[in-house]
């Protein structure tokens, strides 16, 4: 494997256009144990950290732009981004370690399409849109849209990720996220909600529901987000939540919980996270 | 053909330059070029934190990089963390409270620790284990560790608890 470290975006596209078995990385700290355990090994490894759009973050208006090397230690210690999107930082900041949040990042987790990742689902939830760059230029897209199933992702051989694309949240609006997993730090989620609402007064005016971890990619829960939409949050509304929740749900029986037990706790998850978002909403 | 790269960075304030394979791990080239072995491998994944070191003074994993990312970059190794024969208070407390049996995690416990305690000079005990929960010891002495760090801390502040 040779290694590259271009520092134009132009120039690690041209490097995927001329190989087709060259890969990007950011933090590595998937790509790594997947070689070691492994995966074959590409031809060469195209470091993105040295290209300054994909590394760092700025703000206009309440929006954010987000490179998409951007170790998510450094959006979690951002006090203006965790205020902003409290649930999208604590996603953030639940991968890994210290040592692996000083390299993990949105568009490695994004693109290493693991369907327990436990930023996508609230970036997905937070309409967070990823900016590809390829042969062809660029072009913008939903997050919901880059993961296909796991390990695969709707980029071509020559495209990755440049940075995303964060709006300002609306007023009285607010996120949080919840993972399940069997101990209290350093696991794989077994399942992940994500919530964000939009409040006015006691009553939910939007609202948007995504799920980790319980299907081959992250799923959204209309029908959770329909029975918030006019509701104050009473106990029949969550009571609908958790079962729309539970039937979004298209799980795997593994180690970490059997697919009646995922089902189960994602509509608890997503029950509590909506009461902690519209919380947050309120404040 | 294998591909041997130049590198030029900082390791524990000294600069030095090494030749590595593109596909080397930072852990490989700073055991096998630059001998320093205080930087162990547990589980060669990002897992266990035996191989802890600071680059530009954040906390990594040196089995996650590979040895041209370094070029550069300032490097902390646990060799670094004395001054001359002198012990930073986490060794000498690390050793006076025993908070090590085999000793392969030791080193990464250290690194891991010291960078709590330069960001979080008073950490509550929850604070210092989350802070080390990517650091991993086979031999079950969380407890002695713990205890280590927080007697490191009282003496780094002059204060008593």
């Amino acid at each position: 494997m040779k290694y590259a470290a271009p520092t134009t975006v132009d120039e690690a596209v041209g490097l995927l256009a001329s190989d087709a078995d060259a890969r990007v990385f950011a933090g590595a700290t998937d790509l790594i144990p997947q070689i070691r355990s492994g995966s074959p090994e590409p031809s060469v490894l195209v470091d993105l950290k040295k290209i300054d759009r994909l590394i760092g973050s700025s703000e206009s208006g309440g929006s954010w732009t987000v490179g998409a090397a951007t170790p998510t230690s450094t959006l979690t210690a951002d006090a203006a981004f965790s205020g902003a999107f409290p649930g999208l930082s604590e996603a953030s900041g639940l991968i890994g370690s210290d040592q692996i949040q000083n390299r993990s990042s949105w568009g490695g987790n994004l693109c290493n399409a693991s369907p327990a990742a436990d930023s996508v689902p609230a970036l997905v939830v937070n309409g967070v849109r990823a900016v590809i760059a390829g042969s062809n230029g660029e072009r913008t897209v939903a997050v919901e849209d880059v993961v296909t199933g796991p390990g695969q992702t709707s980029l071509a051989d020559d495209e990755f990720v440049v940075e995303f694309e964060v709006d300002a949240p609306a007023a009285n609006t607010s996120d949080a996220y919840l993972r399940l997993i069997p101990r209290t730090e350093m696991d794989i989620a077994v399942v992940g909600a994500a919530v964000r609402i939009t409040m006015d007064g006691d009553t939910c005016t939007s609202a948007t529901v995504a799920l980790g971890a319980v299907a081959p990619t992250v799923v959204r829960v209309p029908d959770a987000e329909a029975a918030l939409v006019g509701s104050t949050l009473d106990d029949a509304t969550l009571e609908a939540v958790a079962a729309a929740a539970s039937a979004a749900c298209n799980p795997i029986d593994d180690k970490r919980g059997t697919i009646d037990y995922r089902r189960q706790v994602a509509g608890v998850l997503a029950k509590r996270a909506a009461n902690i978002a519209a919380e947050r909403a309120r404040a | 053909m294998i591909n041997r790269t130049h590198v030029h960075c900082t390791v524990n304030g000294d600069e030095v330059d090494f030749l590595s394979s593109d596909d080397t791990s930072l852990l490989d080239a700073l055991r096998d070029e630059l001998g320093l072995t205080g930087v162990k491998e547990g589980c060669g994944t990002g897992d266990c934190g035996a191989c802890s070191i600071t680059v530009d003074g954040k906390l990594n994993c040196a089995c996650l990089m590979f040895a041209p990312e370094a070029e550069g970059t300032e490097i902390g190794t646990v060799e670094g963390i004395a001054e001359g024969d002198h012990l930073h208070p986490l060794q000498q407390t690390f050793l006076e409270g025993a908070a090590l049996q085999c000793g392969i995690c030791t080193p990464g416990f250290l690194v891991a620790a010291k960078v709590l305690l330069d960001e979080n000079p008073a950490p509550t005990e929850t604070e210092i284990r989350y802070a080390l929960a990517g650091n991993l010891c086979r031999c079950t002495g969380y407890d002695k560790i713990i205890h280590a760090v927080q007697e490191a801390a009282v003496q780094l502040n002059g204060v008593t608890k």
